[in-house]
């Protein structure tokens, strides 16, 4: 008999610079009244020079352990998702996993699956944890975005993560019938080759065959599955490269609006995350939101394409471990403004 | 390469994870951690005991540097080396998220992990502790 398992501890972590919309637009000679209104973004979190997906990771890591109250050398594996791993080759997770105390007792790796790999590193602990082979893993999505300035992702590609650590042992939020979702596919959405400095898109390309396709199937099997229908679910959290594509797709699946708004504000203020981005949804949703006995739905997706879904019912433990640790809120707000040459220099395009 | 490798991974305790050691003797705490305490010797021996410094403190002084004197630091200037007061142990640090006209002396810091320098585009990138101000946030 497998073990039962949810979440047992979450943190977020997101840089404290931030760029408007706005100042995109004017470096970029566009309309950013249009543009705010077409993407639903006003503004994105901008990393510091000397932050990268590690530090996030780590950051966001050690939330994680507070907030769950383990020890971290309990924790049996770490995977860090993300496309803008500092090394082509030297793990991440080992770094983060040393920077937190979980060293030497844990296997770890790096996972890349664009947006998603952060949910996948979920899925690979959830079979370590239900197999009994490890008490915990923690599985963590951050990016520093890349996006060439001028290019349409600029506007959106931003930096911030979150980390999960999944268990058996009084979890928040339990993955109904210890399962996830996936559906995958071939889909030349949005790729970066190997020494280029910035990813390439396919524009239109990117909606209806690749983000709304993928989210929209491993939704609807994942409510087959467990039974459930969208006026069964409390909450929707879905991937989130801007504010209009979640909201088309929640109206898709027949969810209404005030299921996905929570998760949605994240997304509004600071922008696209990749590998951080249904994560953080998650748990802005999970900080203030979540009560016992809520269900929530969650759909990652990663171009290149696929999603991962996932869905929580959530426990009366919520309640005693809530507020040990920093929210999505604190973090959205401590901000300090920059210019658009300040996240250039931030960026590393400007090299003194 | 600039720095060695070897060098930099002998002090990732101290420096990921601010491990000081305390003189169970006397009760004096070391950053970096040191083997011996330069006070109580021979009676520390076996009685330096590894303890975590707190991860939150206050500024007890600063310098505001503008000529890096390492190339790594180069491109970073003006930037604030501070000493820390963490629980009453004194460490300096790199401050960050600031700018220098924002600090003072008193100030609360916070610790986060960040880069503290690479070697060139092809060497090691070392990581470590720097501190950043505590800022009040509208709610």
């Amino acid at each position: 008999m497998a073990n039962t398992v949810g979440i047992v501890g979450y943190g977020s972590y997101i840089p404290r610079y931030r760029l408007k919309i706005e100042e995109i637009a004017r470096a970029n000679r566009a309309d950013g009244k249009t543009i705010i209104k077409s993407l639903g973004v006003y503004e994105k979190s901008v990393p510091n020079y000397n932050e990268d997906a590690i530090t996030i990771a780590t950051e966001a890591a050690r939330n994680a352990i507070e907030y769950a109250k383990i020890s971290p050398n309990e924790i049996g594996a770490i995977y860090v998702g993300s496309e803008s791993h500092p090394y082509a080759v030297k793990p991440s997770a080992a770094t983060v996993g040393e920077a937190i105390g979980a060293s030497p007792w844990f296997t770890a790796a790096d996972l890349e699956f664009a947006c998603k790999a952060g949910t996948a590193g979920i899925q690979a602990c959830i079979g370590l944890v239900a197999a009994g082979i490890i008490k915990y893993g923690m599985s963590i999505g951050a990016d520093t975005a890349q996006s060439k300035p001028g290019d349409a992702l600029e506007y959106t590609a931003s930096a911030g993560g979150a980390a999960y650590i999944i268990g058996s042992e009084e979890p928040i939020a339990v993955f109904e019938k210890n399962l996830t979702i996936s559906y995958t596919t071939d889909t030349p959405d949005f790729w970066r080759r190997e020494r280029s400095r910035y990813p390439e898109h396919g524009g239109r390309f990117t909606g209806s065959e690749a983000y709304f396709k993928h989210i929209i199937n491993a939704a609807k099997r994942m409510m087959e599955v467990v039974g459930r229908k969208p006026e069964d679910y409390d909450y929707l959290v879905l991937h989130m490269p801007n504010c209009k594509f979640p909201l088309r797709a929640s109206k898709i699946l027949g969810f209404r609006l005030e299921k996905i708004q929570p998760s949605l504000e994240v997304v509004k203020n600071i922008g696209n995350t990749y590998s951080g981005s249904s994560l953080l949804g998650l748990a802005r949703v999970l900080d203030d939101f979540a009560k016992p006995g809520d269900h929530i739905l969650m759909v990652s997706y990663g171009s290149g394409a696929g999603s991962d879904a996932f869905s929580l019912e959530v426990t009366d433990a919520i309640e005693k471990k809530r507020g040990r640790t920093k929210k999505v809120d604190d973090y959205i707000r401590d901000k300090i403004y920059i210019d658009y040459v300040t996240y250039l220099n931030h960026i590393g395009v400007i090299i003194r | 390469m600039g720095f060695s490798p070897s060098r930099e991974w002998r002090e990732i305790a101290a420096r990921y994870r601010l491990e000081a050691s305390r003189c169970e003797s006397c009760g004096r705490v070391y950053y970096p951690p040191r083997g011996l305490c330069s006070v109580c010797r021979r009676k520390s021996i076996g009685a330096m005991k590894t303890v975590n410094l707190p991860r939150r403190g206050k500024i007890v002084t600063y310098s505001v540097i503008h000529t890096a004197p390492l190339k790594a630091f180069e491109g970073r200037t003006p930037y604030v080396v501070a000493i820390v007061d963490l629980g009453g142990v004194k460490i300096q640090t790199l401050l960050t998220d600031c700018e220098p006209e924002d600090i003072k002396i008193g100030d609360e810091v916070e610790a986060v992990f960040r880069r503290i320098k690479e070697d060139g585009e092809r060497g090691v990138i070392h990581y470590g502790t720097s501190f950043r101000p505590v800022r009040k946030v509208e709610t």
